[in-house]
């Protein structure tokens, strides 16, 4: 126990006494909470847009006039004619051009219907879509304003209310998408690091001739990273409810024990790729590719999974991150407790257990 | 240029000689491409949802038919009360709750206005803002259907004639189904590539360092010019190998329209992987460790992949971030391939774009040129 404990302080000092890691380690969080908290937004702000007002009526300034003092546009060409479209789609800054039709004013006060035509640079199809469905909004109000005196007030309408997130804060949704991202970083990826970093170093040998036992090497590796990891869920926690105001329904208690089950998962994975891998390099490479995308791509974190085909939602089982994202999700924003979540706990767990396995059967002994 | 040739060999064969890492090289970028791709899609397939019908009647059933054969919902059971139907969405197992109230039918008939609630599982909030919307464009179809059948019989045909109507239009350019996989097959390749430019060339030097065999070369009468081109030529073969690969797969497996010309792609892509090696040379730099040097190339790569535009667009992002999206050299190189691959853009729109790349590649590799010396300690 004693050579244990040795060990166990030699790593903390060896990670401790790398300022420049640990300046990484933990102002990283931090940053990444503070940029995306604030970066990433799926709501549309100052898209630039042009206009073709091929009426110049009234009506067509007063509906161009509404759109430019929206938020979401700016209002950045004039175009005289069709031809334009092309070459100013091309140059890529303009992401739609609304066009109004000869007599626009004239066809609404006759026929009492118009039409405006929204033509976008659909190469990014998220963002067509949402110019246009603002573009639509704002065009319906200033025709709910036209007929404000001539339409009663029929037809069904519907409330619609937006449960465990009101105001549809991205933020909210990033947050725990993040923890997992970090944790994934901290605990995996240096986990494995380390590891192989003996085995490279040749320090390797010396630790398994000495009398520590192989699992005391593992568990002596993993517990610093363990402690960092806490320190960064605590840091993200706390920037996200006192800086971006994220809610916190749930029970802090059962979010720790999760987020320490999610570590341990994390950090059994590190060490399964390290039993794998020789040098750091593969290590390195191999969690890059096993971890980064797919963590990020895979589990729910931007894409809803129900929006991917079905091949890729079975694989989505096997990211624990994705699991993780939907615990963390439900303690957070619905206040869930552990009679609802048992399931991803169980699964998580299951995965842990299955690395952990995985991982000691790996761990050889012996070097070659 | 005898020494540059031996050193290349050297690289080479310490690359190639890694059986583990041939794999991860070739292979695996190639999969990712293949499986990421489809993952990337903000489109709505399905969403199950639970029914509180307290009307019972024709027109409850026909509105709820109605949303189901859109095909983006699919009820999933039907509950008397609130709470029950709220565990479900507690659970997660609907994804959002529609109530219709008792007098649903009768108002209708009577034109009188009515309602429906919508509770909808907004934890994700971007498939909330879906369903509501698309929810909402349905109700609307079937109150107007409604009402138009009404109405002929009703007093209020009359006034039907002053109501103004402008319809829009929309025109989807470049890319008329909204299909996603065309916009981000480009961006994942460029993310793909990078990746593997960048921790390749980061790690590679401090390596070097950490083993010791840093010192050997520094005796050796190699200079430092040499030195740098052979350690940055082998990534830089690689990098432009794996993006051939991935362009092959993109016009042949995905059916990507290549618009623009591929020279013009290939020669930005040479600069843009000089400016992603110098970016991995400077981290080598500054770092003493394998480790260290993972890292930062780590958080590097996490900044800049989720700021550049590929996930999440540029457009939504406040001032200031799209600001700082200026200095990330793959937001250029993604809105660079798009523009060419998806719109044939020619020199005349990027040029401006690949003059940035162009000079931060430069300043780059001086500085890191320079902060590479060849005494140690």
């Amino acid at each position: 126990m004693n050579s244990f404990r040795g060990f166990v302080i030699k790593e903390f000092k060896q990670i401790y006494r790398d300022t420049r890691t640990l300046v990484v380690l933990f102002g990283m969080p931090v940053l990444m909470l503070l940029i995306f908290g604030f970066a990433i937004r799926n709501e549309v702000n100052n898209a630039k847009i042009g206009v073709l007002d091929l009426a110049k009526d009234e009506v067509s300034s007063a509906i161009i006039q509404k759109i430019a003092a929206s938020k979401a546009f700016q209002l950045n060409a004039y175009l005289t004619s069709y031809d334009e479209v092309e070459s100013i789609f091309r140059e890529g800054e303009i992401k739609e051009i609304i066009v109004f039709e000869k007599d626009f004013a004239r066809n609404l006060s006759r026929s009492g219907s118009a039409s405006i035509q929204l033509i976008t640079d659909a190469t990014d199809p998220n963002l067509a879509n949402i110019v246009q469905t603002y573009t639509n909004a704002i065009i319906a109000d200033y025709v709910q304003e036209l007929n404000s005196n001539s339409i009663p007030d029929v037809g069904i309408k519907v409330h619609s209310k937006m449960m465990n997130n009101e105001e549809l804060a991205s933020v909210n949704l990033f947050v725990p998408g993040l923890i997992a991202v970090i944790l994934m970083l901290v605990s995996a990826l240096m986990t494995s690091i380390s590891i192989t970093k003996e085995k490279e170093m040749g320090n390797m040998e010396i630790l398994l001739v000495s009398p520590l036992k192989p699992h005391h090497i593992i568990i002596g590796k993993v517990l610093p990273y363990l402690l960092l990891s806490v320190v960064n869920v605590v840091t993200i926690l706390v920037l996200a409810k006192y800086i971006f105001q994220v809610p916190f329904l749930g029970s802090y208690v059962l979010f720790f024990a999760e987020s320490i089950l999610f570590i341990v998962t994390a950090l059994s994975l590190g060490v399964f790729i390290s039993s794998v891998a020789n040098n750091q390099q593969t290590a390195m490479m191999v969690s890059l590719v096993v971890l980064l995308l797919p963590t990020i791509l895979l589990s729910g974190f931007i894409f809803p999974i129900e929006s991917m085909p079905l091949p890729l939602q079975v694989i989505s089982n096997i990211i624990p991150a994705k699991w993780f994202l939907v615990i963390v999700r439900g303690i957070m924003l619905k206040g869930s407790g552990i009679l609802i979540i048992w399931k991803e706990t169980a699964i998580l767990i299951g995965i842990t257990l299955i690395f952990i396995t995985f991982s000691l059967k790996k761990f050889k002994v012996r070097l070659q | 240029m005898r020494i540059i040739k031996f050193l290349l060999q050297k690289e080479f064969l310490q690359i190639f000689r890694n059986k583990a890492m041939l794999p991860i090289i070739f292979v695996i970028p190639i999969v990712q491409l293949l499986v990421l791709s489809f993952a990337a899609t903000y489109e709505l397939k399905e969403a199950r949802f639970a029914l509180i019908d307290r009307d019972q009647s024709i027109a409850s059933r026909e509105l709820v038919s109605k949303l189901q054969a859109t095909g983006y919902f699919t009820l999933q059971s039907e509950f008397t009360s609130g709470e029950e139907a709220q565990i479900q969405l507690d659970k997660g197992k609907v994804s959002f709750i529609v109530v219709i109230p008792r007098d649903f039918q009768q108002s209708l008939s009577s034109n009188n206005p009515t309602n429906i609630q919508l509770v909808i599982d907004a934890v994700d909030g971007s498939v909330a803002n879906l369903i509501n919307s698309y929810v909402n464009s349905i109700v609307r179809d079937f109150s107007i259907d409604k009402s138009a059948s009404i109405s002929l019989i009703s007093p209020q045909n009359l006034q039907q004639a002053s109501i103004k109507k402008i319809s829009t239009q929309a025109i989807n350019w470049y890319n008329p189904n909204l299909d996603y996989i065309t916009y981000m097959v480009p961006g994942i390749l460029v993310i793909l590539v990078s990746m593997i430019g960048l921790f390749l060339s980061g790690m590679n030097i401090v390596r070097e360092r950490e083993i010791g065999t840093i010192e050997q070369l520094n005796v050796t009468p190699i200079t430092k010019f040499q030195f740098m081109v052979g350690k940055l030529v082998p990534f830089w073969v690689i990098g432009m190998f794996d993006l051939l690969l991935g362009l092959t797969l993109a016009r042949f497996g995905f059916q990507i329209p290549f618009l623009g010309s591929l020279t013009t792609i290939l020669i930005i892509a040479g600069i843009y992987l000089v400016l992603i090696q110098a970016l991995g040379l400077f981290i080598s730099t500054i770092t003493d460790t394998q480790q260290q040097a993972m890292f930062i190339a780590w958080f590097i790569m996490v900044v800049f992949i989720l700021m550049g535009g590929l996930f999440t667009p540029i457009e939504s992002m406040p001032m200031w971030a799209q600001k700082v999206t200026l200095a990330n050299p793959i937001a250029y190189f993604i809105k660079i391939m798009r523009m060419v691959l998806l719109k044939g853009a020619g020199w005349k729109e990027v040029y401006g774009m690949v003059l940035i790349i162009s000079a931060m590649a430069g300043g780059l590799l001086a500085i890191s040129v320079n902060r590479y010396k060849k005494t140690s300690g």
